[in-house]
């Protein structure tokens, strides 16, 4: 039963890794937690049901132009919400992207309604693929061949590209960055594109399992923090190390200890991680100097 | 602007005659509404006393102390909860169980400040968050003691041998109980405390040099909120009658955060008229179901955006520039 556990663990965990990442994306660029991670992949997946139902496209093509949306979305976050702020408090920050993730709940209930909808997905949840003695859905499997590939790109971006270099530098150096020809302000933007359309791939990934309603991305989304504040709010291999050891011990503990827990083996760690590491597991700590 | 040239007259409540005036009159105000306004409305306007409760506790925490809080539903629900199990379990009088609703919620909050003291900024929104979560999440898995999911329905509070059963008695005591804590909170901003509070909100490494001891008064912030917050939770709880985890998710966390933000951070009647406003809102567009939500979203940013100081900034500008007219 264990490796079994494991497993199913890491394809939830690879999920809750992919919302992690952008949150550590952006937190790394703008130096806020974004409430509206999960709202933004909410809507985005709804866009993909649209395209499905509504325009009868194919599911690649509608999942390619809802990539294209959700990196849209997340650069118009960024320009017509964050950049016209002067001089922004963290509490500041933190309000506007709370207060743009009321927008998009009340806009999505508004527009798609908050009854529960079946997600028109060519994967299927009833599908199994036996390896050996494991035992693995074809959404699940599907769950981790895409957002391992999505993560490997990601670190390819990040270490090989010129412009991913430039993120990386704006994020450590503001002035540095920009005296060495970085362009920030559309870096910025760049970087919550980027966040969006890695939580529109969780979204869609993970939408025929948990259905389509406005308040599908929000247990994620929590998750999610949990899982960044594990692997470290800084560092973006501690957001794939802590979602996947998130995904694993829920299991665990929904398995071995009482399934009623496995919901709140989240919390349990962000309250713990807090009060023991608040760094997390691989990031690291800034001393503030006066 | 008059001079102030003592200490006592600075952290005086009423700095003038006319505010003492004024402050009668309202109480007068108060007092005579029952008699014109329907039973309706006049359960509508305790919700709003209590909803101002609940605010002025937040902005002492968030407005004046600078420690976001994203788990305030989990303290009112504290206080909701411990106010009516004991009056169905224990058979405690309303007036011993209000008190001791406030201060198990006190309790929580010192505990949550507890870590709060190495936490700062967005580590603390997401710690006071998985707090309120949390809390939500035993009273649904601890079923013997809070009836689960389904809520349970708290007693009817009496005073002696009054029992407050009309929407009239039930407005004088949120109204009572909001002048109370109102007044307890302005007098408490004055004073050393509140100093203190600001101090830290501005400067922590500064406040500390000062010599404001950072664990005493950080943990008090929590505390005193987090009271603030109970006693609301447990009048909301006997006023509605009804109360199920449900009824305290993190959208509530986010309205009272909306009233504070849109009323005016770190001001009282900031935090009165925030309050006001986002009751009345829903019942004035109750004809579209969902646009309350967008437009607390927006007014959120709007006020960020253009006024931090909120509605009551507005308000002190609009002020000076007709004193000052036509200069």
């Amino acid at each position: 039963m264990f490796p079994q556990l494991v497993i199913s663990g890491l394809a939830t965990g690879s999920l809750y890794a992919l919302v992690a990442l952008g949150l550590v994306v952006i937190y790394k660029a703008s130096n806020v937690f974004n409430f509206a991670q999960g709202d933004m992949a909410m809507v985005n997946t709804f866009v993909t049901f649209t395209l499905l139902e509504t325009l009868h496209l194919p599911f690649l093509w509608a999942f390619f132009l809802a990539i294209v949306a959700a990196f849209l979305l997340g650069t118009l976050f960024e320009l017509c919400l964050l950049r016209p702020v002067k001089n922004p408090t963290p509490l500041g920050l933190i309000i506007i992207t709370v207060g743009a993730q009321q927008i998009l709940y009340g806009a999505a209930g508004w527009i798609w309604g908050y009854d529960t909808k079946a997600f028109p997905s060519p994967l299927s949840d009833t599908k199994i693929y036996r390896f050996g003695g494991l035992v693995m859905s074809e959404v699940n499997l599907w769950i981790l061949i895409v957002s391992f590939l999505v993560m490997f790109a990601l670190l390819l971006f990040f270490r090989f590209s010129t412009l991913g270099i430039a993120i990386r530098a704006m994020s450590q150096n503001l002035t540095t960055a920009r005296l060495m020809g970085a362009r920030a302000p559309w870096l910025l933007s760049l970087t919550w594109g980027i966040a969006s359309v890695l939580g529109a791939v969780a979204g869609i990934l993970i939408a025929p399992i948990t259905f389509l309603d406005p308040n599908m991305m929000l247990n994620p989304l929590l998750k999610a923090f949990a899982a960044a504040t594990l692997g470290g709010m800084n560092s973006f291999g501690g957001a794939v190390v802590g979602g996947g050891t998130l995904g694993i011990l829920e299991n665990l503990v929904g398995g071995y200890l009482a399934p009623e827990l496995k919901e709140s083996v989240a919390f349990f760690v962000i309250i713990l991680v807090l009060c023991v590491r608040p760094s997390g597991l691989l990031g690291r700590h800034y001393k503030r100097h006066v | 602007m008059t001079l102030q040239t003592d200490y006592r007259e600075e952290i005086r409540l009423f700095n003038s005659t006319a505010a003492k005036v004024w402050f009668g009159l309202l109480l007068l105000g108060l007092l005579a509404i029952p008699t014109v306004l329907e039973s309706y409305l006049l359960s509508l306007l305790a919700l709003a006393a209590i909803h101002i409760i609940i605010a002025i506790g937040l902005n002492l925490l968030t407005g004046y102390t600078g420690q976001i809080s994203l788990g305030h539903a989990g303290f009112i629900a504290i206080g909701a909860y411990t106010s009516s199990l004991l009056m169905l379990k224990l058979h405690l009088p309303f007036v011993l169980a209000l008190p001791a609703a406030g201060a198990a919620a006190g309790l929580f909050g010192f505990l949550v400040g507890l870590p709060a003291l190495r936490l700062s900024g967005p580590y603390l929104a997401i710690a006071t968050l998985g707090f309120g979560i949390a809390v939500g999440q035993v009273l649904v898995r601890w079923e013997a003691l809070s009836g689960g999911s389904l809520g349970i329905h708290p007693p009817k509070p009496s005073i002696g041998p009054l029992v407050l059963s009309s929407e009239t008695h039930f407005y004088y005591l949120a109204v009572s109980m909001m002048l109370l804590m109102t007044l307890g909170a302005a007098n408490l901003v004055k004073s050393r405390i509140g100093r203190a509070f600001i101090a830290i909100r501005e400067s922590e490494i500064a406040a500390l040099a000062m010599g404001v001891n950072l664990t005493l008064y950080k943990t008090l912030a929590f505390a005193v909120s987090a009271f603030y917050a109970g006693i609301g939770g447990s009048l909301m709880g006997h006023l509605i009658g009804y109360i199920s985890p449900d009824g305290f998710n993190f959208l509530v966390s986010i309205y009272f955060l909306s009233m504070i933000v849109i009323g005016g951070l770190a001001s009282i009647l900031g935090s009165i008229l925030g309050a006001l406003l986002l009751t009345a809102l829903p019942y004035l567009l109750s004809g579209i179901k969902n646009l309350p939500m967008v437009i607390y979203g927006a007014c959120l940013i709007l006020v960020v955006m253009f006024e931090p100081h909120g509605l009551m900034g507005r308000w002190t500008k609009f002020r000076l520039y007709w004193r000052s007219w036509p200069f």
